[in-house]
């Protein structure tokens, strides 16, 4: 299979090795003071300097709300589109340009809502682009009204007497399409945002991120009872592939498969019978219940849920196009306007 | 068997002009089929033609019912002609329904073929028949050929030994022979086809054959049919000519368009009636650097053609008008953006999901205002099947040199008409010429070009120019997020002079018949061929009657405004309710009159005549 390549790494001999600083833009930041995003955005900037990316190759597309102004404060090339959308321009400019390393930022509403659409078939069909879901669990940029990610009861402006929907996992969602790379961590765990990053960055196909991120104006401290320093070993369960699934101060607790049911049961010393994680599993079964665990019954996952190898749509169409013309040759203009029958007028 | 069509027949011979033949029956029968073939031995035969295919929207209504009729409209000459014909001279009619649906259209005494035997009990109560019209004498005012179709054919393939179902589907090439027999045509080039076309099913070829033949035959020798006809060649310009499409000429224009801009094509598409022809074609021709994209819905063909254009493909999407709605707000992100991307509408009978399958032009104003904003795009129409090519490479060139979306507007009726196409020289066909910066010094992505007032149009992976574009709206230079009101004043107000500018750089517009008189017909898009058609019949009959058909919708061609006050009188006929009226109306304050029509059918001659005639009294 010809793939493209996602990451144009810089021959560090050759060019000045890029810093965290070359990717700052020039534009202020507006974001409120304490948002999530300054996390996110520093993380991602950091993690780019620390792979050597090259910026002009970069090109990073969103769609709308707080999380979409993203681009306009990386120094790569960038497309603030419109809301729901950033999938299907990464999508075009992908199969245009494989060359190019493409990230889309998109958040619970932009990217679950009304652009659910194209989140899902842009994952189904493995476009080697990285995807970043801000999930805030609300609507920030419209001030305030309860998004897809929302927990039911939530009383919000648009719900004053608590939502009636359903909440949509994000990563249920991705790995339901068959996700190639589907992975969660948080805007407070900063090691941890550049190991997925990279991670991400690397993988060949639709990497999938889900971020949990606080918006300190509308929906502060939502994921405080999970990803807060102390509470965190109790209620969050960090993936490792190969490990048995502990968790609990010092490992003290573990994850058990009764059939395919989720047990938690006392760990410590020993890790036998543990249910072990495996990023690779053809199956995305595995994942599956991972992604469905949340509290308070079970601690949150994070890290990596699935990582496995497919042909990405990309590497196909070109591979395709290469046989197509290998078969049929070079393509002729003449011919083409020429179509199957002619006749001559003397 | 001696070759069928060099025997000299005994029977009279009548020389005619021009004939228009319906093929009509059930949308199982395999009418557009046989109506291509015989359009393609009649293209070999060196008439004019023009063709126009009638289908429903359903691909299989109930068997024998009204709305599964499906037609095939061929009208050829030995003179030019510019429409597949106001009404058919002959009609062939495989069925009840068929007879039923297209009897209203058919002058009297007209050629009227039917298929005998289909007119049984079932299939005449399918058609809403109380008695069976072949017997009453309703009959009686056309040339009336009744022909025990289904009988002739299964006796003729008897001794092939098919299942009798696959016997009886030969029937279509059975009237198609008898067609050829009666305007004295060769079937080499069919009976080739069917041999090659069936090659893996020995048995249909043979039998598709035969039935061909003994059609034919059947005509050579019955009593019931007594003369044949003969339509001489027509004098076309000298050149190498194919039969071409709306929709296939607008997919090659494209990939032309490309090549002569040294790009990769990019066509974004979600499958939808009549436009996705386009689609299926572009998707074959990945040896010729382009690439297809069938996309989740409408919107997402369009954001990915808005990426495609940022990565600096030529980028093309295409739809029909329920499309262009789901697409406005990426549209406007394109007018926005200033990324050069064409939307080719091919329309259809509208409002929602109207008729699918019949044409229209009521998507005008949608390409005009359909957009949130002062939204302001380029829009282009081509007037012919064959110009469908030559407007491709219009609109491209026009969204490369502006920066600009253009707006294509086909309809149903040019992209499923075809006509004979003159081939062009690839020599004679205009470079276009793209630039892209490279120079990272004072780079600004929202700076203009004198000229044209079009923006730089810079690529990801041109190392420097790294630069962020969005919905925004940008400040002047910079490209920059900008709330500033004096800078959206002044934005707005360029990105509608940059469209209004593109009138500097199109021919302007060009009546046919007198330069002064008593009245103007006007018209635009698909409709060209029966305007002109009428127009020159209108001055044949001595009155004062001049053309004029719009290419380019906006902006108008700058001497439009004076065109129009060289005649007394404006007639707009459009297959809307006046979109185009309201608009030269609007903005030359000239008291112009509509003709308008929303059949889902094209406009016939005689009554753009009769509007003529109305106007001038
Ligand atoms: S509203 Fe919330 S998500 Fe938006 S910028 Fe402010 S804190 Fe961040």
């Amino acid at each position: 299979m010809n793939e493209s390549t996602t990451l144009t790494l810089q021959p560090p001999a050759l060019t000045k090795p890029v810093s965290k600083a070359d990717f700052v833009s020039g534009q202020d930041v507006r974001w409120c003071p304490g948002c999530g995003d300054y996390a996110i955005l520093a993380a991602v900037q950091k993690a780019l300097a620390d792979m050597q990316v090259q910026r002009q190759n970069t090109v990073f597309i969103s769609g709308i709300g707080c999380s979409s102004r993203f681009p306009y404060y990386m120094n790569t090339y960038g497309f603030h589109s419109i809301h729901g959308r950033a999938p299907t321009l990464a999508t075009g400019l992908k199969i245009a340009r494989p060359e190019l390393s493409i990230w889309v930022v998109t958040g619970d509403g932009d990217g679950l809502s009304i652009g659910g659409n194209h989140l899902i078939h842009t994952i189904r069909r493995n476009v080697d682009i990285k995807i970043l879901l801000f999930n805030n669990q609300i609507y920030g940029l419209t001030k305030g009204q309860y998004s897809p990610t929302s927990e039911q009861g939530k009383k919000t402006k648009s719900t004053p007497f608590g939502t009636i929907d359903y909440p949509i996992s994000p990563l249920c969602v991705a790995l339901g399409v068959e996700g190639s790379f589907v992975a969660r961590t948080t805007d407070t765990d900063l090691k941890h945002m550049a190991m997925v990053l990279e991670r991400a960055a690397h993988h060949k196909g639709t990497a999938f991120v889900e971020i949990y991120q606080n918006c300190v104006i509308f929906n502060d401290g939502a994921f405080k009872g999970i990803t807060e320093k102390s509470v965190r070993p109790d209620h969050a369960l960090f993936l490792e592939h190969g490990k048995p699934m502990t968790f609990g101060k010092d490992g003290s607790k573990g994850i058990r498969l009764d059939g395919v049911h989720p047990n938690i049961v006392e760990a410590t010393g020993k890790s036998e019978g543990l249910c072990v994680h495996d990023e690779k599993a053809p199956e995305p079964t595995l994942a599956y219940m991972l992604s469905r665990m949340r509290n308070p019954d079970y601690p949150v996952p994070f890290g990596v849920f699935r990582a496995i190898e497919r042909p990405t749509y990309d590497g196909m169409l070109v591979a395709q196009e290469q046989q197509a013309t290998a078969k049929m040759g070079a393509g002729n203009l003449q011919n083409l306007l020429r179509g199957p029958e002619t006749w001559e007028v003397k | 068997m001696s070759n069928p069509s060099t025997i000299q027949s005994a029977k009279k011979h009548q020389q005619l002009e021009k004939v228009a033949i319906r093929f009509a029956g059930d949308s199982g029968d395999g009418m557009q089929l046989v109506g291509g073939k015989f359009t393609e031995t009649t293209a070999m035969c060196g008439n004019d033609f023009s063709t126009f295919p009638d289908f429903p929207a359903e691909i299989r209504a109930p068997t024998g019912s009204l709305p599964g009729v499906s037609g095939y409209q061929i009208h050829f000459s030995s003179r030019d002609i510019y429409t597949p014909g106001d009404a058919p001279d002959v009609l062939v009619a495989m069925n009840p329904a068929a007879l039923k649906v297209n009897l209203r259209d058919l002058p009297e005494n007209a050629i009227l073929l039917v298929n005998q035997d289909a007119f049984n009990d079932a299939n005449l109560k399918k058609a809403g028949y109380a008695s069976n019209p072949l017997e009453d004498g309703s009959l009686k005012r056309f040339r009336f050929y009744p022909v025990p179709i289904g009988r002739l054919n299964a006796e003729a393939l008897a001794k092939l030994g098919l299942p009798k179902k696959d016997a009886e589907r030969c029937k279509n090439f059975f009237a198609l022979g008898l067609i050829y027999w009666m305007f004295d045509r060769p079937m080499e080039s069919t009976v080739t086809w069917i041999q090659d076309k069936f090659k893996k099913v020995k048995g249909i070829a043979d039998a598709n054959e035969a039935a061909l033949k003994a059609g034919f035959f059947y005509g050579e020798t019955t009593e019931l049919i007594p003369e044949q006809y003969r339509i001489p060649q027509a004098q076309l310009e000298k050149g190498l000519y194919r039969k071409i499409s709306g929709n296939e000429a607008a997919a090659i224009g494209f990939v032309a368009a490309a090549q002569l801009a040294g790009k990769q094509l990019f066509y974004g598409s979600y499958p939808i009636t009549p436009a996705s022809d386009i689609l299926h074609e572009l998707s074959y021709h990945k040896n010729l650097n382009v690439r297809t994209f069938q996309a989740e819905d409408e919107i997402a063909a369009m954001g990915a053609t808005i990426g495609a254009a940022f990565g600096g493909s030529l980028a093309l999407t295409g739809t029909s008008g329920p499309g262009v709605a789901l697409k406005s707000e990426a549209i406007g992100l394109a007018v926005m953006t200033e990324l050069p991307v064409v939307i080719v509408n091919v329309q259809r009978g509208g409002p929602s999901t109207g008729l699918p399958t019949k044409t229209e032009q009521a998507d005008l104003f949608q390409a005009m205002f359909g957009r949130n904003g002062e939204c302001p795009v380029i829009i282009v129409a081509p007037a012919t099947p064959g110009e469908c090519f030559h407007m491709a490479i219009e609109a491209s060139r026009l969204a490369l040199k502006f920066m600009s979306p253009v707006m294509y507007l086909s309809d149903g009726f040019l992209a499923n008409s075809a006509e004979p196409w003159r081939m062009p020289k690839l020599e004679d066909l205009p470079r276009i010429h793209v630039e892209h910066p490279t120079v990272a010094d004072n780079f600004l992505p929202y700076s203009r070009d004198p000229e044209t007032l079009a923006r730089p149009w810079a690529l990801p992976g041109t190392p420097g120019l790294e630069h962020r574009i969005g919905g925004l709206e940008k400040e002047d230079g910079s490209g920059n997020v900008s709330y500033d009101s004096e800078n959206h004043q002044h934005m707005v107000q360029t990105r509608a002079a940059k469209v209004a500018g593109v009138a500097k750089f199109i021919p302007p517009a060009a009546v046919a018949g007198p330069p002064h008189g008593d009245l103007l017909l006007v018209g635009w898009g698909g409709t060209y061929g029966s305007l002109r058609a009428a127009s020159e019949e209108a001055r044949r009959l001595g009155k004062s009657v001049a053309h004029l058909h719009l290419r380019y919708i906006n902006p108008f061609p700058s001497n439009l405004g004076d065109l129009l006050t060289n005649y007394k009188r404006i007639l707009v006929a459009e297959l809307n309710c006046g979109q185009l009226l309201m608009m030269l109306r609007a903005k030359y304050l000239v008291d112009a009159r509509g003709f308008n029509k929303v059949k889902g059918k094209p406009f016939q001659v005689v009554e753009v005549l009769r509007a003529i005639e109305e106007a001038l009294l």
